[in-house]
Order: C-alpha cells, then structure tokens, then sequence
C-alpha cells in the first residue's frame, strides 16, 4: 500500500527542550531533524504497514520554509522512501484552512489524484490545534479517524481503536481514508547509521503553489479567515507561598484550601 | 435577533455541562438555538429550555448513535445555510474541533478554538483563547464566513435564562460518504463515580512520583469531590488509564483548583493545567519545575502530606 504521511517542521526554539534535563524519558540525542515529535509516530505506523505488507512506499509530504527539509530528512532517516516539500513565500503566516488546503492539493499530487492512505500526528507540537487533518479530510472527501491508539487493516478499510473519555470506541471505515494517530501507538525507531546513509541518495521534490495549481490569493496571512486583534504575555503567576513538610505539611495544605474556600 | 446555534454536548442523550455553558455565552451574541443530534432531545429540551434556547433542532436519524464527525458536520452546514445564523458555538473538544473543521471549510468560514470567552465586538464576534501552553492571551475576531467558535469546557459560569426552547425536528440528509466512517463498538469505561476531568472544579493528579500507588491521590481527589488526573510518566507506566492523562497529549483542564503531587511540571505537562485558577502542588523535590507555578506548595512526600491533608479535609467538611 502506498501511504501518505504529512508532517510538520517545528521551531528550533521549542520551549519544550528547557526541561529536557529533568526529564529521561525521553532521548533527544537521535533528533537531527525537527520532525515534530507526534509526526514521529505517524512515520512508524506507516512504515509498519509498508513492512509488514511486504510491498508499497511511504511518501512524507511537509509544507513549510525552507528549514523545513529537516523533518523531511528526518522522516527518510527513519525510513521513508521519498519527500515533497512544498515552499513558496507566499505561504508565510497561513491558517489552518490554508494550511489544509495546500497540503491537500500535494497529497493528491504526490499520490497521482488517489491516495491509498493518509497518516498524520494528532496534532503539532507548537500549534496544537489539531484541526488540520479533519480540514483535509474534508477537502480530500475522504473519511477521517482521529486519535488512534490501534491500527489495524483489513477488507479495503481501516479499523482504529480510539481511547474516548467515556468509552473504548472501535471505528471503522473504508479505504481511502485519513487517520490521525496518538504517541499511544506506537514506539517510533530512531534512525539507524544505515538508514540515515540511505537517506541522502532518497528523492525529495520541491513543489511551489503554481506546481498545485493553487492560487497565492487563497493563501498567506491576507487570507487568513480569522484575525488576531490582539495578544498579551500573560504575568507570570506569582509565586505562591511553599512550605516544606515538617510533619504538618497535609494540615497546612488543608488550611489553605480552607482559606481560599475550597472546602 | 440572529439565531446563534449551539451544538449540545451529549452521551447518548444525557447533556453534559459544557452544554449550559455554551448556551450562557451564545446569549451574548444573539438567541440561542440548541442543536441535538442524536437521541434524547425531549429530555435534554427541558435544560436546554432552562439555559436559554429558544428552539431546540432536533436530528435523530436512525444510526446517529454510531456518526463520528462528518455527519455531524453536514447537519450543522444545512443549518447554519437555512438559519443564517450569527454565530456556531460547539464545544471545545476533540470532536468538536473536528466537527467545527469541517463545517469551516464547508461554509468558507472562519473558526476559532479553545476560547475561554466570547463577546460581541465592534467587528462582529470576539473570543479570547490562551495559546503557546497558556503564556499568552490571545482577543481575536472571524472575518470571513459565519463565525465557527469552539469553546472550552470552565470558561463561563452557567446562568439559567428560562426560554421556550420548542423542539423543531430537523430534517437533514447525511451523505452515504459522511458514513464511511463509523463506530463499530463501545465499550463503556467503569464509572468511578468521579466528575469527570474536563468538567471537574477540582483536578487532583498523580505522578512518577506515586510509584504506581495511586490510593493516596484518589482519597485525596475524593475528599474534595475532584476528578483524577494523571502525568504522562503514570500514563506509560500503565499506572492509570491515558483517559486521564494531563498535558499536550492528553487533556486540557481549566479547573478553579489543581493539584499535582509527584509530578514534575514538564511543559507538555503545563500546556495541560496552566490555566487553572488555583495551583497546588506536593513534591519532595524543592527544586521541581512545578513549584514556579504554585499558589500553595508542599515540599514533602506525597505519601504523608496527602494522607494527612485527606484526614484534615474530612475533618473540617465535617
Ligand atoms: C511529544 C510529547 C508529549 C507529551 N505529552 C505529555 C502530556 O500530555 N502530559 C504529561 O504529563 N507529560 C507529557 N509528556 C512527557 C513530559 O515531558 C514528562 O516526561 C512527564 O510529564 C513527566 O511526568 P512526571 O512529572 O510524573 O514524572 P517526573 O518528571 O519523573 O517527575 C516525578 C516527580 O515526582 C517527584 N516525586 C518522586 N517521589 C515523590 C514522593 N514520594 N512524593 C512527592 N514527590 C515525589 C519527583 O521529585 C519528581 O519531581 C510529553 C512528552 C513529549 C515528548
């Protein structure tokens, strides 16, 4: 099966990475690129298909500046067969309607008006959204199944398993369709020093809008469907008052949540 | 007056809270009509009517139980064209989001998510949302299409506003395409008896630091009526269902009060929690993230400070 996997470049400057000492659950060392990290997943589970199928290629298509390369780079490391890349200056400051639609036009093209299948993280890492796959969903025509933890296909459709706030849900539908995944999936492979030889002799093409034959007008921030009228840092909370436990710790806990009326 | 639709939130037709709320704000824009898909919209009618909706459209197709988001998305497009409506608000949830995507791309609209507030601006519809895990505050505007808000659950205290809310059924047609995505199976999560994490006042959530015993945090979470979170670290370790997961990747809570205990305060685990009103957190590590965003901070082991804290609550609710 040849799948579809769109992917997402984040900033270098991810605020993320300032705890990354106090925290070892996760290895930063492998990261060469900046794939964002719940793209990772998505890249997994489809080479997983593509392996365990024995047959079919993974295409990682990204739309972004030029650094965006590096998630691309990153995803054929791991070990997907080739890239799109879609840049063009005119994308600069784009929504997430925007977004969708420049991405839905280069899956189409990348998967010769068809795609098989279409993966995607559940959301970015900076954005946080999470309303992109749906919007392409609805652009591709195609179903969509969201968050899924589990993946399975079989009979020309897809089966995912989706761990919902009041209930396990399995949900089915036919094929060609979108799925997002979660980081509950799977565990995505680092690149190996094979793969990451591999990935330099992989094609990746660069499309502009005039290459999808979309309209500069329908994209960029004068686009836009929304308008930020204003934004504000918010104070930093003040710091509160913080006691160390010297036996009465959980009565003075209880006494402030007393003070502040919540018993 | 404009209709403002309002798309209920429900499971298998009981309402739940974020419902009112949303009828409360949508007030602010114009008269609320409440859109019920699915089954229950004569039981649900009699809240709906009590938050201010002044009709109620109903759409009960036979398999709307087991629709995702596409249909749901299609009734809500032949709606807002029939009503030209000023607004849509729809919950601020997983499938909300997704409903609210699609319906803005099928109506060339605009959409907004997780707004903590909306108002009638001088240029139309107005929201506030906080981004960038809660550092910023963000006034923004729809200006293209019918605005499409998606609004955070603990973002307006409900207010009644006793309105007719006569129910209209409302004949819409799903395309077979919408249905080719459906839910097979649904196995119910044991109920705990616990308000629910999006909706709770009160959040109380467990860490590495639990060492997989969650007991202390659950009788704690139980003295205050709270709901129970989790750190992704819990998570992974198979300590507490990814239900109940706090964070970047699991859920976004707003509660009047949380608290962390053994949680380190990683910033996937912030963008979860950050917005809440009052922070509280219990940690042997003085020097824990977490600590920087506290009102109220214990540094000491979760494993007496909360036991005693649990005993002294008792005590004082009587
Ligand atoms: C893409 C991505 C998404 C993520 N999404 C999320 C998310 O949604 N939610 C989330 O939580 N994390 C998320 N994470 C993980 C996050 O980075 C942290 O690894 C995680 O939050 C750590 O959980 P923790 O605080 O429980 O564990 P730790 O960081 O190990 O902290 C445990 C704390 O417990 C304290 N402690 C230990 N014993 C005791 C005791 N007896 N009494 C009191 N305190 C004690 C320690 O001092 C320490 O501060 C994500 C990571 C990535 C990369």
């Amino acid at each position: 099966m040849n799948i579809v996997v769109c992917v997402k470049h984040v900033p270098d400057a991810q605020s993320e990475r300032t705890f990354q000492e106090s925290d070892n659950t996760v290895d930063r060392e492998a990261v060469d690129g900046l794939l964002s990290e719940l793209d990772e997943y998505a890249v997994e589970e489809a080479l997983k298909i593509v392996e365990a199928q024995g047959e079919g290629e993974v295409t990682v298509v990204t739309v972004g500046p030029a650094a965006a390369a590096d998630a691309i780079k990153k995803a054929l490391q791991m070990g997907a067969d080739k890239g799109v890349h879609v840049q063009d200056d005119a994308i600069a400051g784009s929504d997430a309607a925007a977004t969708s639609l420049v991405l839905a036009e280069a899956v189409k093209k990348a998967s010769d008006g068809s795609p098989e299948l279409v993966l995607t993280g559940m959301s970015s890492t900076d954005g946080v959204m999470g309303v992109v796959p749906a919007m392409m969903a609805e652009r591709l025509g195609l179903p969509q199944v969201t968050y899924a933890s589990e993946l399975t296909l079989a009979d020309g459709g897809v089966t995912i398993r989706r761990d919902g706030d009041t209930a396990s849900e399995t949900i089915e539908a036919s094929l060609p369709a979108l799925v997002s995944v979660t980081d509950q999936i799977n565990e995505p492979r680092y690149p190996s020093f094979k793969g990451i030889m591999a990935a330099k002799k992989k094609p990746v093409e660069t499309w502009s809008l005039e290459d999808l034959g979309v309209d500069a007008s329908q994209v960029g921030l004068d686009a836009a469907w929304t308008k930020v009228v204003s934004f504000a840092k918010r104070p930093p909370r003040e710091q509160g008052e913080i006691v160390t436990d010297e036996g009465d710790g959980g009565a003075r806990l209880a006494e402030f949540l007393s003070a502040q009326k919540f018993l | 007056m404009a209709e403002v639709l309002v798309l209920t939130d429900h499971a298998g037709g009981r309402l739940r809270k974020a419902t009112a709320e949303l009828l409360t704000l949508a007030r602010r824009l114009g008269e609320p009509s409440a859109v019920h898909i699915g089954p229950g919209a004569d039981t649900a009618q009699k809240t709906l009517a009590k938050y201010g909706a002044h009709k109620v459209y109903s759409v009960d197709a036979e398999d709307a139980a087991s629709f995702l988001v596409a249909p749901q998305a299609e009734i809500l497009a032949q709606l807002v064209e029939k009503v030209s409506p000023a607004a849509v608000l729809v919950p601020s949830n997983a499938s909300g989001k997704e409903i609210a995507a699609r319906l803005a791309v099928k109506t060339g609209s605009g959409m907004i998510t997780d707004a903590v507030d909306v108002r009638a601006g001088d240029d139309g519809v107005e929201t506030t949302q906080s981004v960038f895990a809660g550092s910023y505050t963000v006034t923004a505007t729809v200006t293209t299409g019918t605005p499409i808000i998606c609004v955070k659950p603990n973002s307006a205290a409900i207010e009644a506003a006793p309105e007719a809310g006569a129910v209209e059924a409302f004949d819409a047609t799903v395309s077979d395409d919408a249905k080719a995505a459906k839910v097979t199976d649904s196995q119910p999560k044991k109920a705990t008896g616990r308000p629910e994490l999006t909706e709770a006042a009160i959040v109380v959530s467990g860490g590495r630091g639990t060492g997989g015993d969650f007991s202390p945090v659950e009788e704690f979470a139980d003295s205050l009526g709270a709901a129970v979170g989790a750190s992704r670290a819990a998570v992974d370790a198979g300590w507490y269902p990814h239900s109940n997961q706090v964070g970047q990747t699991g859920k976004q809570v707003s509660p009047q009060l949380y608290v962390a205990a053994g949680i380190s305060g990683a910033i996937q685990h912030r963008a979860g929690m950050q917005t809440s009103k009052t922070i509280v957190a219990v940690n042997k590590d003085e020097e824990a993230p977490i600590f920087e965003l506290v009102d109220f901070g214990v540094v000491g082991d979760l494993f007496s400070v909360l036991p005693q804290a649990t005993g002294e609550v008792k005590k004082r609710k009587g």
